[in-house]
């Protein structure tokens, strides 16, 4: 495919951004994508997602740092000469020219002659698979239609970088899933190198190779979906991605590796410092998500008393409140057939295992 | 058809709201324009001979064609330079905080709340020949002479363009607010310049506004009377002008009446074509 270009690799390095408001958007941000790489920006609203991407595409000079795309510092290069393409969230197409008028936009900028042009542009709808649409104008098509468009649109500069921001959050579900195998797809022929900006964890972990979770425009972990899934190092990402209980507790005893916490629910059990080393005696939060715990027969774990138990499908959900009167919840997998639990039998839960459950120092 | 009873109740429930502006209409615009029209087509003032020969007589005279032509083009430069210098304006405004807009617009109306008898008197006071203007370049050794500035051309359309800039600026202002802010940024990001992204996106997507804006600044630039007598003086005759002399001053009032009706066949016809312009633009994407 004639997109690739070898997919150039992206450095932001230590880049700050204050607003002339004086809002501080986005702080000392440290990310080092290689070439090809597809890279999800996931955080709440307002975390600094697009603030980020707008200084990587050279709309916002940043208060401090560098922006190094492939070997070059382009800092100083305005937007039309940065090569990044950019999908934005209303896609942003002209409303005024046809949709091949729109593909080839980038190229006409660039003095490409006209049938050069119109053989990229219908190239480029063929790859987005929407080969008759050449001739409408946006506002005769549909969402995910103009998203492919929009899309094609930016792909046809042949840029370095690709950046999309919340590309699919107007679409529906069904079509949201489409476009984000269709972007996966475009992505692995092109091998460019890709920054989806994402607030759906869901979205970040099935599409990305790498993970970067902001908070408060702060970077609080980066790393692959399993790592940010699995081995969270905040409290903050650890319960921002995927969900999960969170129970307090005191420290008994602690190494680098594990720590023994006394649950206020009432049981010992063995956690991974995940934020750094704990001391002794120090209060915890010990995060242990719903599919990480498990019904034990023996005296092991804290007890529990079940209330409503959601049959969601391929899992049920059992939301039992422990002994101090927090609620946690339980998710089983459906394998076979179940036994339902009454409400308002008393269970015993555990850890399925002490890697899973996770200990950050308590904040006050 | 099942929805049609619907629809015509609501239909005329609006008539019949709409008929005390109606009668209005008919009263005070409707009937005179009949009656100047029926007077347009005596031969005489008298009125005694009926026919199409005060037409006649303003289409073979090369006089009255002239004015006519004049007013036209006056028209048209004026609203060249309302447009002209509206646009940064209202393309400014889009891109300024919320005080810097509150102060445009302010300047931008400010010509709306003088009375246009003070304007124009203020627009002698600057054009004159020891004006403003004058008095300034001299005092700076730039010239030597006065220049000759009121009753030319040059300052009919300079005091027209300010007292109408407004007409022009209003609309333009709305129309750029409609388009899309992130238009310009998909532009540059696809590599497009200022410049290219000015005319290819931003200019094409106004032009509802500018149309608007020039029909209105158009039709109330030709038609200014007191400005275009005042600051225009004996010299520069227009169509205004010339009406009013021939009804009050010669009490021709056939022939007045007949230069009326050319007049406003003129203006409407410009104003169509503006109109047309602007449903094309809109049928090749628009807002
Ligand atoms: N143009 C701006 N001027 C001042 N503050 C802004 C501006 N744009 C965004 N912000 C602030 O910067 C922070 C980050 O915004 P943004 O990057 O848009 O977040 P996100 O895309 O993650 O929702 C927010 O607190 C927001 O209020
Ligand atoms: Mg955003």
């Amino acid at each position: 495919m004639a997109e690739t270009q070898g997919g150039r690799s992206l450095v932001v390095d230590a880049v700050t951004h204050r607003y002339p408001s004086g809002a501080l958007a986005v702080e000392n941000i440290n990310l080092d994508i290689k070439g090809g790489e597809i890279i999800a920006l996931l955080g709440p609203s307002g975390c600094g997602k697009t603030t980020l991407l707008r200084i990587i595409a050279g709309f916002i000079a940043q208060t401090q740092g560098r922006i190094i795309i492939g070997d070059d510092i382009v800092d100083t290069l305005p937007p039309n000469r940065r090569a990044v393409g950019i999908v934005f969230q209303n896609y942003a197409l002209f409303p005024h020219l046809s949709i091949s008028e729109n593909v080839a936009y980038g190229l006409a900028a660039r003095g490409i002659d006209k049938a050069t042009r119109q053989r990229e542009a219908q190239r480029l709808l063929d790859l987005v698979q929407l080969p008759a649409m050449g001739e409408r104008l946006p506002r005769q098509l549909s969402g995910g239609q103009q998203q492919r468009v929009a899309l094609a649109r930016a792909l046809a500069i042949k840029p370095s970088i690709l950046l999309l921001d919340e590309p699919f959050a107007a679409l529906d579900k069904n079509l949201r899933l489409d476009m984000q195998i269709e972007v996966k797809r475009l992505q692995r022929v092109s091998g460019i190198t890709t920054l989806i900006v994402t607030h759906d964890q869901e979205e970040a972990l099935s599409m990305a190779d790498r993970v970067a979770v902001l908070s408060h425009g702060k970077l609080e972990q980066f790393g692959t979906p399993s790592d940010v899934y699995d081995r969270p190092q905040t409290l903050f990402v650890n319960t921002f991605v995927g969900s999960t209980n969170r129970m307090p507790g005191v420290v008994v005893s602690a190494d680098r590796t594990a720590a023994k916490v006394r649950l206020d629910a009432g049981a010992e059990i063995i956690a991974r410092p995940a934020g750094g080393a704990l001391s002794e005696g120090g209060r915890v939060t010990v995060c242990i998500r719903p599919e990480h715990l498990q019904f034990v027969g023996d005296e092991t774990g804290f007890a529990g008393v079940v209330g409503m138990s959601l049959p969601l499908g391929a899992t049920v959900v059992h939301e039992v409140t422990t002994a101090d009167g927090s609620g946690v919840k339980v998710s089983q997998a459906r394998i076979g057939e179940t036994r339902a639990l009454e409400n308002g039998a008393a269970v015993r839960l555990a850890p399925l295992a002490p890697s899973l459950a996770n200990a950050f120092p308590a904040t006050l | 058809m099942g929805t049609a009873p619907a629809s015509r109740d609501v239909t005329s429930y609006g008539m019949g709201l709409a008929a005390p502006l109606a009668l209005f209409f008919l009263l005070f615009f409707v009937a005179p324009l009949l009656q100047l029209f029926w007077l347009s087509l005596h031969n005489d003032t008298a009125g005694l001979h009926w026919g199409l020969g005060q037409y006649l007589h303003f289409l073979t005279d090369p006089f009255s064609l002239g004015v006519l032509g004049s007013t036209l083009l006056l028209g048209a430069e004026v609203t060249a330079v309302c447009l002209v210098l509206g646009f940064p304006i209202a393309w400014l405004y889009q891109r300024v905080g919320p005080k810097l807009q509150t102060i445009i617009i302010l300047i931008v109306l400010l010509p709306l709340l003088t009375s246009v008898v003070v304007r124009t008197f203020a627009w002698i006071v600057i054009l004159g020949r020891q004006g403003i203007i004058n008095a300034t370049l001299q005092s700076l050794g730039i010239i030597d002479t006065p220049l000759k500035l009121l009753y030319t051309q040059f300052g009919v359309v300079i005091a027209l363009a300010q007292v109408q800039m407004p007409l022009m600026t209003l609309p333009l202002i709305t129309a750029l607010g409609r388009i899309e802010p992130n238009l310009d940024d998909a532009s540059c990001s696809l590599g497009a310049g200022s410049w290219r992204t000015f005319f290819r996106v931003v200019l094409p997507l106004s032009l509802p506004g500018v149309i608007a804006g020039c029909t209105l600044t158009y039709a109330a630039a030709i038609t200014a009377f007191i400005t275009l007598s005042l600051v225009g003086g004996g010299q520069m005759l227009f169509m205004p002008m010339y009406l009013y002399q021939q009804a009050s001053t010669l009490q021709n009032w056939p022939f007045a009446a007949a230069i009326s009706i050319i007049f406003l066949l003129a203006v409407l016809a410009v104003v169509s074509v503006f109109t047309t312009l602007g449903r094309l633009s809109r049928g090749h994407g628009g807002a």
